[in-house]
């Protein structure tokens, strides 16, 4: 009862923005890291042994010998051998067979093929959309439900407003981690990334809604106390339970298939790690503030700094 | 209380139900009931394989019940061609997404989808035309041919791979894109691939013949091939697969009937192979729409097995470690807790197995985090608890209050849950992206049944069990 998380929560604003506008920046600067399933393209994935492994030129040169120039190759060591991830441009079926067999007969003739993936644009045009789309519908689906949930208190549409607020900041530490992560490994926004982003949304109302669920049950028992106190207080009743839902269940789950997961399944794990994290982090810091900013209608104190909550 | 014996009666009874779904016990009796094996069903990233996105022709409008047709047309075709355990599915409104489990040859499945025949019966008169010969006829009649010419053009430009046939494939395999008429001349199409009521082998006639490939018209062709055969015998008729030539036979004798034979002679003689494929190109050769490749996906069998294997390991680990975090801190709730996440396990596997839903790597993560959210039921329910035993109430008490103070919250956070997952799956097959579609399915039944184990198991197992405990152990075995 004595831990007053809501009067620092500008500063939790700012915790937040400052993990936010790094990636965002490295957007600006680069574009989103997208892999084929948006861009359309191809991706080929080949196992060496680690002393037959070809080197980035070869590559490069084998591909413009085959008609394709713009092609980006990286490798990766596991214990099998030396894995090499060639992106290029749409490869017909001929040139795909006319690679493989100039790295067999060249490089190693035991290579083994883990994947050879080809989008063409229209599609992955549509899949853009249609998870944009899929996005608004559940938000507006989470709102339209919460305010229902709450009907029983004031202003219950708030809480649907502040889940959503609280989700958008989620998606984008998710969007950040993976900006921040095509830098440093290498990472790329593909259909399990995607996957990874929408679950972090799925379980981000989940949060909230524990937290929010307090509120609720302590509004008509607390109706003497400034609303500001009976938001801390419910946060700090539920706080035992986020940390022990969040890091000593789902993170633990997250984080043995990180390590020990295959690596398919790696990078999806970290986002999902981050990004519940995340959810959590936002419930706590993020949603139940806003519901006070709005509640005391603070904005009027702010002089135009209105961007602080939109994070 | 009796409520409580039959709750645990009721329990014991899903579990039992459910091992014996989970478990290779009993075969038999389940492949009765469900018509079918009852094991787990992998996806191709597990398994390896191949999957592709087919899509028509861009601003060309086709309707649910042609894709339909196509896609039926196209596991038949697999199918006949000895590619195991095939499938293609309709997808939204313009795709078809054809998955080939365990396959590694490529070219197998490009001769398959390349094949988008348009099949005519073309009156060449003297002319023999070698197969491969491209040719133009005046066929216009439906729609089909229509698509089939635009597609071509499209094809040759559009940055979709394009995904050359080899020779195995058949003879008649044809890259549209190379569909570029040698002669100017313009033959008379007399039936279509849409006239044949039957296609079949026949066995060689003498041990010097080669098989033969036999086939009945539709009665309203009938009337018009033997016309046409009757004036004209002799002569050559070609079998025209997407304007190339298949094969030129010539006409022997008059048929009347509807009913003819192709065969070859001396050294054309077909073998079963050849004749066969010629029977796969006439029968299932025609699509009511010419698809083209947007999108193609390999998976090689060693990532997908290892990729099993590691998940699986992952997965009892993080089980393991949970198990000891839940009793070390919640103790005695904590180990009925572990029991209900095994339930909620047993359960869930169960359903995946009956409903069946195909097991990917973003469908186990799905499942995964299902657990959680078991877990979080679970965990909002004992900290409750632990506040009404903190306040002096007695463990009945607490129990009851604890679950029903828990209760909203868990009930509107998992709502929220379904409520995405059930948008996400909506998105996910809209468009084929099985990724996104497995991932919100195996999410939904998780949730779903997690709230079934936390309304029902945790709670019952728990109020039987507090029944052995006094009140002033309460710190021993609750961890207050």
């Amino acid at each position: 009862m004595k831990l007053n998380i809501l009067g620092k929560r500008y500063l939790f604003f700012f915790i937040s923005l400052a993990m936010i506008i790094p990636g965002l920046v490295i957007i600006a600067i680069h574009g989103l890291p997208l892999s084929i399933d948006f861009t359309g393209g191809s991706m080929l994935e080949v196992q060496f042994a680690t002393e037959k492994a070809p080197a980035m030129n070869d590559v490069l040169d084998l591909y413009a010998s085959n008609g394709i120039t713009d092609t980006q190759v990286q490798f990766s060591n596991s214990d099998e051998g030396v894995v090499a991830v060639i992106k290029s441009s749409s490869l017909t079926q001929e040139q795909h067979s006319a690679i493989i067999s100039s790295l067999e007969s060249d490089f190693d003739p035991n290579l083994v093929e883990l994947k050879f993936d080809t989008v063409g644009p229209s599609i992955s045009q549509s899949v853009t959309q249609r998870a944009l789309l899929a996005i608004a519908i559940s938000a507006l689906a989470v709102i339209i439900y919460i305010t229902f949930a709450f009907r029983g208190i004031q202003h219950a549409f708030r809480y649907g407003v502040c889940a959503i607020i609280a989700m958008v900041h989620d998606i984008l530490i998710v969007i950040s981690l993976g900006a921040i992560g095509s830098q440093l490994f290498g990472w790329q926004m593909d259909s399990l990334y995607l996957t990874a982003l929408l679950t972090v949304i799925g379980f981000s109302t989940q949060d909230k809604i524990v937290v929010f669920d307090r509120i609720r049950e302590n509004s008509p028992i607390m109706r003497r106390v400034p609303f500001e106190k009976i938001v801390n207080h419910s946060i700090v009743q539920s706080l035992q339970r986020s940390i022990n839902t969040q890091l000593m269940t789902s993170e633990f789950l997250l984080l043995s298939l990180a390590l020990f997961g295959g690596t398919t399944l790696r990078e999806m794990c970290i986002i999902l790690l981050v990004g519940l994290l995340s959810g959590t982090y936002s419930s706590i810091f993020i949603a139940s503030p806003i519901l006070v900013v709005w509640e005391n209608k603070e904005w009027k104190t702010w002089f135009k700094k209105a961007k602080t909550t939109e994070a | 209380m009796k409520n409580k014996t039959l709750r645990n009666i009721l329990i014991i009874v899903v579990v039992i139900l459910v091992i014996l779904i989970d478990f290779p016990i009993l075969s038999n009796v389940k492949e009765k009931i469900f018509k079918r094996e009852v094991t787990a069903e992998l996806g191709l990233d597990l398994r390896g394989g191949m999957q592709v996105v087919l899509q028509a022709p861009e601003g060309y409008q086709i309707d649910q019940e042609t894709l339909q047709v196509a896609a039926s047309i196209l596991e038949n075709r697999a199918n006949a061609l000895g590619v195991s355990e095939v499938v293609f599915q309709v997808a939204g409104d313009n795709y078809i997404v054809g998955e080939f489990p365990g396959l590694e040859n490529i070219d197998e499945v490009v001769g398959v989808i390349k094949q988008t025949g348009m099949l005519e019966f073309v009156d060449v008169g003297d002319d023999y035309l070698e197969p491969g010969t491209v040719i133009q006829t005046d066929y216009t009649g439906s729609g089909s041919t229509a698509s089939t010419d635009t597609a071509a053009t499209e094809t040759t430009a559009a940055a979709t791979p394009e995904v050359a046939p080899t020779a195995e494939s058949t003879d008649a395999a044809a890259t549209e894109a190379a569909a570029v008429p040698t002669s100017d001349k313009i033959y008379h199409t007399v039936i279509t691939g849409a006239d044949l009521e039957d296609v079949f082998v026949s066995a060689p006639q003498s041990p010097t013949d080669g098989y033969a490939v036999s086939f009945t018209l539709k009665s309203d062709a009938t009337q018009v091939f033997a016309d046409y055969t009757t004036n004209n015998i002799g002569k050559a008729l070609a079998i025209v697969l997407d304007h190339k030539v298949v094969s030129t036979p010539v006409i022997r004798q008059a048929i009347t009937s509807g009913e003819g034979a192709i065969s070859g002679s001396g050294e054309n003689a077909y073998t079963y192979d050849e004749a066969n494929n010629l029977r796969i190109t006439l029968f299932y050769g025609t699509l009511p729409v010419s698809l083209e490749i947007a999108e193609s996906r390999v998976v090689g069998p060693t990532l997908g097995q290892d990729s099993l294997n590691k998940s699986l390991l992952a997965a009892a680990i993080g089980f393991i470690i949970i198990s000891l975090f839940m009793l070390i801190y919640y103790r005695l709730p904590g180990f009925v807790a572990i029991i209900s996440i095994t339930i909620f396990g047993l359960i869930t596997y169960a359903i995946y197995l009956v409903i069946p839903v195909t097991l990917t790597l973003p469908g186990i993560a799905g499942f995964l985090l299902s657990v959680g959210s078991a877990l979080d039921a679970n965990i909002l329910q004992f900290e409750r608890l632990k506040e009404e035993l903190r306040r002096g109430r007695n463990l009945q008490q607490a129990v009851d209050l604890g679950w029903s103070r828990a209760w909203p919250s868990i009930r509107d956070s998992n709502l929220a849950t379904l409520i995405t997952s059930a948008i996400l799956f909506w998105f996910g097959s809209t468009f084929g992206a099985s990724i996104v579609k497995g991932f919100a399915l195996t999410l939904a039944i998780g949730v779903v049944i997690s709230l079934f184990t936390a309304l029902f198991v945790t709670r019952t197992l728990l109020s039987s069990t507090i029944e052995r405990f006094k009140d002033s152990d309460k710190a021993k075995w609750f961890g207050i």
